[in-house]
């Protein structure tokens, strides 16, 4: 059963007032990222300086994880290089499968706020699409 | 509330084993007891392969298979025990009739009629006829009161309509569709109509003589029973025309290399080694539900859908989809709440103890008419108590202020 605690604020407030919940002008990137088996759907589209992430902006409609989440991950990568991106994107898979250790679950700062998803099977695609959609991207880039 | 209520509720061992309420009903119930004890008899004292051995086990097995044909007949007042064709769930029963029926019969320029508010299953299977037979799909939407009703059918039936798929209960609205009225205006245009029964066979007395529907499919699990049963009733006249779906063991009289002759009805559609086991439970779940009887059902389902539609109506933020009147739920009740994701109300719901559904309810062309991208259900058995509904409102009156609203 679902912790009680589970929609902290960290996640009630990303999903509230996103900051980065709009439409980039021409982006480099784009992947629209979908979880047939509940719709949540989003569009994400990334502004590239190179190999660093320069700007990045999501629009799509789901519920409070897998919103929350694409926006904390967006917080999180922008300034960053494509690499350290997938890197992070591959320890937020291990946390959510709860095969993450301390150190890698501080690595991953806000984004950490979702360990407990970990043990709501029914919710982990939720939490993954964000960061699932941006590998793919990043990777194909 | 009646006090026999919860009594039956004891018979259900996962209600009293877990503090849960179960207000997911609609998807699948709870199982009494007595259908494990069925089950579990069977398989320890009759099992063998029904309708093939000559000695005395396998023709126990095949005497428990064929009785449980004859209790579904009686339970839904068929004519003869042979238009009861075991399947292994609604949605099976429906793609067989489409596989034999929709495109042996059906052809291009014919229309098949399809209600807006069909589930997946009585929608997916009439358009993939549509698709290979030229046929064309044609949609039924209800009137301003949210029914399907003779009237509105009438706007889209033509000497061409050969076939209508309709629901009798809604599973998202929870409406009681005119079922008898719909088979009539059929008819009329010489039409047969298929009746999707998931929602309303287990929940209220369905009588296909009465109806006169060509067609009705209905699944075990949704009606007490172990999963994996389910049944397509239909007219002996259909029935008897049609070809197999399912080729193999034991639907057929002769098979030499070049000629076959296959069994008669309802054999014919059900090759392979069925599932008895199944069909003794439903066998009890049918004994079940007389013995708790649908006055006391019905008393229940709607006691409990009106203390939700109530409860819901007064709490602020919170929408009901479909009807605001509360006689037009049959133990269905579907909603929203104002921002918040039907995901996020059923994961907050769930940390309560609360099982509901979220989502689109394998009914998206219904979500589209209605606007909606996904809702969040409740939907009542008669073993459910107004504490359980009490449970449930209070979970929802708090669910904007746990998403930081």
């Amino acid at each position: 059963m679902e912790d009680r605690l589970f929609y902290n604020e960290v996640l009630t407030d990303h999903n509230k007032h996103p900051y980065h919940k709009c439409e980039l002008d021409h982006p480099d990137l784009m992947l629209e990222g979908v979880n047939p088996s509940c719709g949540d759907d989003i569009y994400l589209q990334l502004k590239m300086d190179g190999d660093i992430i320069a700007d990045g902006a999501f629009v799509g409609d789901g519920c409070a994880i897998s919103q929350a989440s694409t926006d904390i991950m967006l917080e999180m990568i922008i300034g960053r290089t494509k690499q350290e991106a997938i890197r992070l994107a591959d320890i937020f898979a291990k946390m959510i499968r709860d095969e993450a250790t301390e150190e890698d679950i501080e690595e991953l700062e806000e984004a950490g706020a979702l360990k407990d998803v970990a043990k709501m099977p029914a919710r982990v695609k939720c939490a993954a699409l964000g960061w699932r959609t941006l590998k793919e991207m990043l990777e194909k880039a | 509330m009646n006090n026999r209520i919860l009594e039956y509720r004891r018979d259900f061992p996962l209600l009293s084993g877990a503090d849960i309420a179960y207000l997911d009903n609609a998807a699948t119930t709870q199982k009494p007891v007595s259908v494990l004890d069925a089950v579990r008899h069977y398989y320890e004292a009759e099992n063998a392969n029904p309708l093939r051995g000559v000695y005395e086990l396998s023709e126990k097995a095949t005497a428990a298979y064929e009785n449980a044909r004859a209790a579904v007949k009686n339970f839904i007042g068929a004519k003869s025990s042979d238009e009861i064709i075991f399947t292994s769930n609604a949605s099976a029963s429906i793609n067989l009739a489409a596989y034999s029926y929709g495109l042996n019969f059906l052809k291009e320029g014919d229309e098949i009629v399809v209600s807006v508010m069909e589930h997946h299953s009585n929608f997916l299977p009439w358009k993939m006829v549509a698709e290979k037979t030229g046929a064309k799909l044609v949609k039924l939407c209800p009137g301003e009161d949210g029914y399907i009703t003779p009237a509105q059918l009438d706007k889209v039936l033509t000497d061409k309509t050969k076939l209508v798929a309709v629901t009798q209960v809604s599973n998202v609205l929870g409406q009681v569709n005119d079922i008898k009225a719909l088979a009539k205006r059929a008819h009329e245009v010489g039409a047969v109509i298929l009746c999707d029964g998931a929602q309303s066979v287990p929940h209220m007395k369905v009588n296909v003589s009465d109806l006169d529907v060509d067609f009705l499919a209905f699944s075990g699990h949704k009606m007490l029973s172990p999963m994996g049963i389910g049944v397509l009733y239909g007219k002996r006249s259909c029935l008897k025309k049609m070809p197999p779906f399912f080729y193999g063991g034991e639907m057929i009289e002769i098979v030499h290399w070049d000629s076959v002759r296959y069994a008669d009805i309802p054999h014919k559609f059900e090759a392979g080694t069925v599932n008895a086991g199944g069909a003794v439970g439903l066998n009890a779940a049918i004994e079940y539900i007389g013995k708790v009887g649908f006055d006391l059902i019905e008393e229940q389902e709607r006691l409990l859908t009106d203390l939700a539609m109530d409860g819901l109506g007064a709490i602020e933020h919170v929408h009901i989809v479909g009807s605001p009147k509360k006689e037009d739920h049959k133990g269905i009740v579907t909603f929203t709440i104002d921002d918040v994701h039907p995901h996020d109300v059923a994961g907050i719901l769930s940390s309560d103890g609360v099982c509901v559904r979220a989502g689109h309810h394998c009914a998206q062309p219904l979500m589209d008419y209605l606007g909606v991208r996904s809702t969040t259900r409740a939907s009542f058995a008669f073993y459910n108590t107004p504490e359980e509904v009490e449970r449930f409102l209070d979970s929802v009156s708090s669910v904007r202020k746990r998403m930081g609203y």
